[in-house]
């Protein structure tokens, strides 16, 4: 399993994706004016605050070389995972629906939270969720993490199977529509979540459930 | 060059917790009776090619899925600065 972990200028949370990502097979960073995968099997577009952040989060990033190339390598069927300002850039891209909103309560949070998996009936060919059913306890940390989609976009996503996390009741900490964490495509390569996984894989920091979501990306791949 | 102003603001019915947080602080200075509050931004720039602001709008400087935006282009006249 060989992962490449995009690093825009203002990423932060690049360096541990990387380490997580090496527990599961070889990892490298792709910068982020490189338009070359170099042939990995999955992508991570870390968390941070990609060019700034400027205008809006992820607004930017979207235009650059690496992006150009993670779109192509998503419409083949490339396994995708957007953490955080990764999540805001993949749906500023338009490869996950919906947007990421400033928090309801205009704080930046930084706690952890469980999430409710969902999404264990996946579209047929992909193996996202193929594990059981458990909540994951993982960190959040974000100040424009209100995930936002019109009520006919949401219907959808429930309908199709495509709300892949969800805060646990009364865990919901930016006032996230439907109290939904993370989304994923309809053909369940493209995953985005706005709790970070990278920062739960090692027993010392308080959980290793975030390997599970790397798992699950790593199984998605054709 | 033409000079424009691109206002963008949350879409109705899009919660708007800024907006929300100017309302709620006006009372306590003493501003009473303002309602509906929404903040936005505003872009200032300069195009060679006005005809292709909407499209510049709609894949950058706004998120149509969120945002409404008006493109209002000024005149060398009407941008020079005013005092109150």
């Amino acid at each position: 399993m060989r992962w490449g972990i995009l690093q825009f200028p203002g990423s932060c949370d690049e360096r541990d994706a990387l380490q997580a990502c090496s527990l599961s097979g070889e990892a490298r960073l792709v910068w982020h004016e490189s338009r070359d995968l170099d042939g990995v099997d999955a992508v991570v577009v870390p968390g941070g605050f990609s060019y700034g952040d400027y205008l809006r989060a992820g607004a930017i990033a979207r235009f650059s070389p690496a992006m150009e190339a993670v779109a192509e390598f998503a419409g083949g069927g490339g396994a995708v995972l957007g953490i955080c300002n990764g999540f805001q850039v993949l749906c500023e891209t338009g490869l996950l629906p919906g947007a990421l909103l400033v928090n309801e309560s205009l704080r930046f949070v930084c706690r952890q939270v469980e999430l409710q998996v969902e999404g264990l009936h996946p579209p047929q060919g992909t193996q996202f969720f193929n594990r059981p059913e458990k909540t994951l306890s993982i960190p959040a940390k974000h100040g424009e993490g209100r995930y936002w989609a019109p009520e006919e976009t949401l219907d959808a996503l429930e309908a199709n199977g495509q709300v892949a996390f969800r805060y646990a009741p009364g865990q919901n900490p930016n006032g996230s529509a439907r109290d939904i964490a993370g989304v994923r495509n309809a053909a369940g390569n493209v995953l985005g979540l706005m709790p970070h996984p990278e920062h739960a894989v090692d027993a010392m920091t308080g959980s290793t459930d975030g390997l599970r979501v790397f798992e699950a990306v790593a199984g998605a791949r054709a | 060059m033409a000079k424009a102003r691109v206002l963008i603001r949350p879409k109705e019915g899009i919660l708007d917790p800024q907006g929300k947080a100017v309302e709620r602080a006006l009372p306590a200075l003493g501003f009473e009776g303002v309602g509906h509050v929404r903040v936005g931004r505003m872009v200032e720039l300069e195009a060679e090619d006005p005809a292709r602001l909407p499209e510049l709008c709609e894949k950058l400087l706004a998120n149509p899925l969120i945002e409404d935006f008006e493109i209002e282009e000024i005149d060398a006249a009407s941008s020079a600065p005013t005092n109150p």
